[in-house]
């Protein structure tokens, strides 16, 4: 039993990661325009170089 | 908020987080763009932003259609008309938006809260896997500690929202919804965290803490994420039409202020077109005046220097220069907003299904909590055994699905409602909408078009003229002759010279001869409509009248609301014959003519009076009494500002055939959610007797709330 002291904050470290990537994406919008991250992909603007 | 506590203020603390947090994203200015719709319109509006001066980043948001400006100099106020001209140019329509600098902030929160809540509780219940299949001692000592280091911030955190609503409530000295939600889970979160303390060996109830929050947030994002994207859609209609009035200075120079700006003594200019922004006197000019809007009068009438005119009156042919004498507040239009917030307050007292669900459920639960201590410490003598059953009792009552029950139905109703144009405002609207028994029309503007129709067969050559003259003026009534002439394929006579004279007609030579179209007073006859005169052996006169047209979908519409077995009335400001000539074409039996706006509302009193629920669907100013009085309330896109936020519903469709499946929409609405109350009342039969005799297990309490909670919100969804 003694692998559970590396199992166990293994796995609530990977749960924290996803929370914590889901929080990053929350804060920086990802959610506020689903319909315009839908089209801006067809957008070509930024092909040839990233957006400044 | 649920459905399960609507007497509360919506999200009060996350209103006061939103204002206090720096806005990462500064937008200085919102301008609502109605007709993007693609990749190609998001980068020719953010090329075109970016390109203007003054511009320092510019982002489009296509779910709402609008876009967000941060602005490189100090002043963003100035920079709006530039930039619509600048839109415009590229092919754009833009108009600014009041007070929309703010996102969706009580959303982002709520969906913060879910994720934290989602994260621990599937931790949490995975630790309780291993402990419900049987760890040993120390590792099940272990797990508990651990989950409880998980729990107790999760649901510190999560679970804010109920507990301040709850403490809301209770400060009230009333209950809600949520003071039995709060007390389970903290009552579970803390009996667990002390029984970790100590060791037992009992598996405890942080699973089922986190999953009621979790479940209930996720109701209650529901229900907030629906009626936002009705309030954007209405706030979007209202920047449509944003009142702004051309004062002229004392030295002489106009320029453009928003309505609200103005005040008693202003002097005002008015191009023909342009709607009243306030009360005032006429001081220079001669117009006609549509004040259908006020009184549902179809027939426009003159006015000259001295005449009072009011606010939300269209001067339709000639220059108005008016000097304001009540604005803001003061003006008769605000008088009838009064009218309204009166009313407003009264429908607030309607309570929905899931308040008088709450009502009952509230009380019992906590009762049949404490009952089960009693009982178990009077049989055990065991306090913290009696404790645990009366936990499980408040945890396995909580109305997981109950308080999903509701707004998972309406928010998926009000989202097809809204594929289909119809914009559900207001909270109980559905529930509203499905008890009604007699739909009330207002005439003009909503059973009728607004726009004259011609009636009888004029000559063609006297037609030809008349559109000849008429094809220059922005009357109804000259575009009405316009239209027939082009429906009968008459050509207008090459009328030259055409002069409009306000307030009384249009001028024109054709030929060698003076021709007159106008009122027929002012070529000196007698009649209502609009007269032609010419000079000479010809130009005997010759009298055009007119008649209102009716909506196509008219007649349909009214016919399938009957056969769906509600009754129709008409109430009109107008003449009687006019009310009697459409009600004739409709087949409808009750309809009162010549009424004020009061005499509407009091009309509609009258019948709640009697027992009936009223659906009011009107346009005007003046039908805004009556919308807020009656039981529901509908108003076409087309209706004024005042109209559509007095109105529950708003039709943007504008067709009125739309309200008869709305109807049955909102019954199917009700019948399923008294069934999803059922489902979660079914789960509780078979689970309280379980609980009050000990039986019930964390385990269970999973299960049964897990799903229960899907059981409702697949019944939701399914068609």
């Amino acid at each position: 039993m003694n692998v559970l002291v590396l199992l166990i904050p293994i796995s609530v470290g990977l749960g924290l990661a996803g929370l914590a990537a889901f929080v990053w994406s929350l804060r920086a919008r990802q959610y506020d325009d689903p319909e315009g991250a839908r089209a801006r992909i067809l957008d070509d603007r930024w092909d040839d170089e990233p957006r400044p | 908020m649920t459905a399960a506590c609507p007497a509360c203020a919506p999200l009060p603390e996350s209103a006061a987080r939103a204002a206090a947090a720096p806005t990462p994203a500064r937008a200085d200015l919102v301008l609502h763009l109605p007709d993007i719709h693609c990749a190609a319109c998001i980068a020719s509006v953010e090329r075109t932003l970016a390109a203007e001066p003054g511009v320092s980043a510019a982002r489009v948001n296509l779910s709402l259609r609008r876009v967000f400006v941060t602005a490189a100099g100090p002043e963003p106020e100035a920079l709006t008309t530039t930039l619509i001209a600048a839109l415009a140019a590229a092919g754009h329509r833009a108009q600014r938006l009041d007070g929309a600098a703010e996102r969706d902030a009580p959303g982002r929160d709520l969906l913060m809260r879910i994720g934290v809540a989602g994260f621990a509780m599937m931790n949490v219940m995975l630790l309780s896997v291993a402990v419900w299949s049987g760890a040993e001692a120390t590792t099940a000592r272990l797990f508990h500690l651990i989950s409880a280091a998980i729990a107790l911030p999760a649901v510190a955190f999560s679970g804010r929202p109920f507990f301040s609503s709850a403490l809301g409530a209770l400060r009230a000295r009333r209950l809600n919804m949520d003071v039995p939600i709060s007390l389970a889970i903290l009552l579970a979160a803390g009996a667990s965290f002390f029984g970790a303390l100590v060791g037992a060996e009992r598996a405890g109830w942080f699973d089922a803490a986190l999953a009621l929050t979790f479940f209930l947030l996720i109701g209650r994002y529901l229900d907030h994420a629906g009626r936002r994207a009705a309030r954007s859609a209405a706030a979007d209609l209202a920047a449509l039409e944003a009142p702004q009035a051309l004062r002229v200075g004392a030295d002489g120079r106009e320029e453009i202020v928003a309505a609200r700006a103005l005040s008693a003594g202003d002097l005002i200019r008015l191009r023909p077109g342009d709607r009243l922004p306030a009360d005032g006197v006429v001081e220079e000019g001669v117009s006609e005046l549509d004040r259908s809007a006020l009184t549902g009068e179809t027939r426009p009438e003159p006015v000259a220097p001295g005449g009072a005119v009011a606010a939300g009156e269209v001067t339709l042919t000639g220059q108005l220069l008016v000097r304001v004498a009540r604005a803001g507040r003061d003006t008769a239009l605000a008088r009838l907003a009064e009218l309204v917030a009166t009313a407003e307050t009264q429908r607030s007292r309607y309570s929905g299904l899931a308040d008088r669900a709450a009502a009952i459920y509230a009380p019992l639960v906590h009762i049949l909590g404490a009952a089960a201590f009693v009982a178990w410490f009077w049989a055990t003598a065991d306090g913290m055994r009696a404790l645990d059953v009366a936990i499980s009792v408040l945890v396995i009552t909580c109305p997981c699905a109950l308080g999903l029950a509701v707004p998972a139905v309406s928010t998926v109703t009000t989202a097809r409602l809204f594929r289909r144009g119809l914009l559900v405002k207001s909270r109980t609207a559905l529930e509203r909408l499905a008890e009604v028994d007699l739909v009330v029309f207002d005439k003009t503007g909503t059973l009728t078009t607004g726009a004259a129709r011609l009636t009888g067969e004029p000559a063609p050559e006297a037609l030809a003229r008349a559109a000849g003259l008429a094809r220059g003026s922005a009357h109804p009534y000259s575009r009405a002759i316009v239209a027939a002439a082009e429906a009968r394929g008459i050509a207008p006579a090459p009328v030259e010279e055409i002069t409009e004279i306000p307030g009384s007609g249009v001028e024109g030579r054709l030929g060698g001869q003076r021709l007159r179209l106008g009122r027929p007073a002012w070529l000196g006859l007698e009649g209502d409509g609009v007269a032609l005169a010419g000079e000479g052996a010809e130009g005997a006169p010759v009298l055009f009248a007119f008649e209102e047209t009716l909506r196509p979908e008219a007649v349909e519409a009214v016919a399938a609301l009957r056969a769906a077995g509600h009754d129709i009335a008409l109430l009109s400001g107008d003449a009687p014959a006019s009310v009697a000539r459409i009600a004739g074409a409709l087949g409808i039996e009750t309809a009162e003519a010549a009424l004020s706006p009061e005499d509407k509302a009091a009309w509609l009193e009258a019948r709640a009076a009697e027992g009936l629920r009223t659906l009011m669907v009107g346009d005007g100013l003046n039908d805004t009494g009556a919308l807020a009085v009656a039981h529901a309330s509908l108003a076409p896109a087309s209706a004024l500002d005042a109209a559509r936020s007095a109105a529950d519903v708003v039709l943007l469709s504008g067709r009125l055939d739309a309200i008869a499946p709305m109807l049955s929409a909102a019954r199917g609405a009700v019948a399923r959610m008294r069934q999803n109350i059922g489902l979660a009342l079914a789960y509780n039969m078979v689970a309280i007797p379980l609980a009050l005799a000990g039986q019930a297990t964390p385990l269970l309490a999973a299960l049964a709330m897990s799903s229960s909670s899907l059981t409702v919100s697949l019944n939701a969804v399914r068609r």
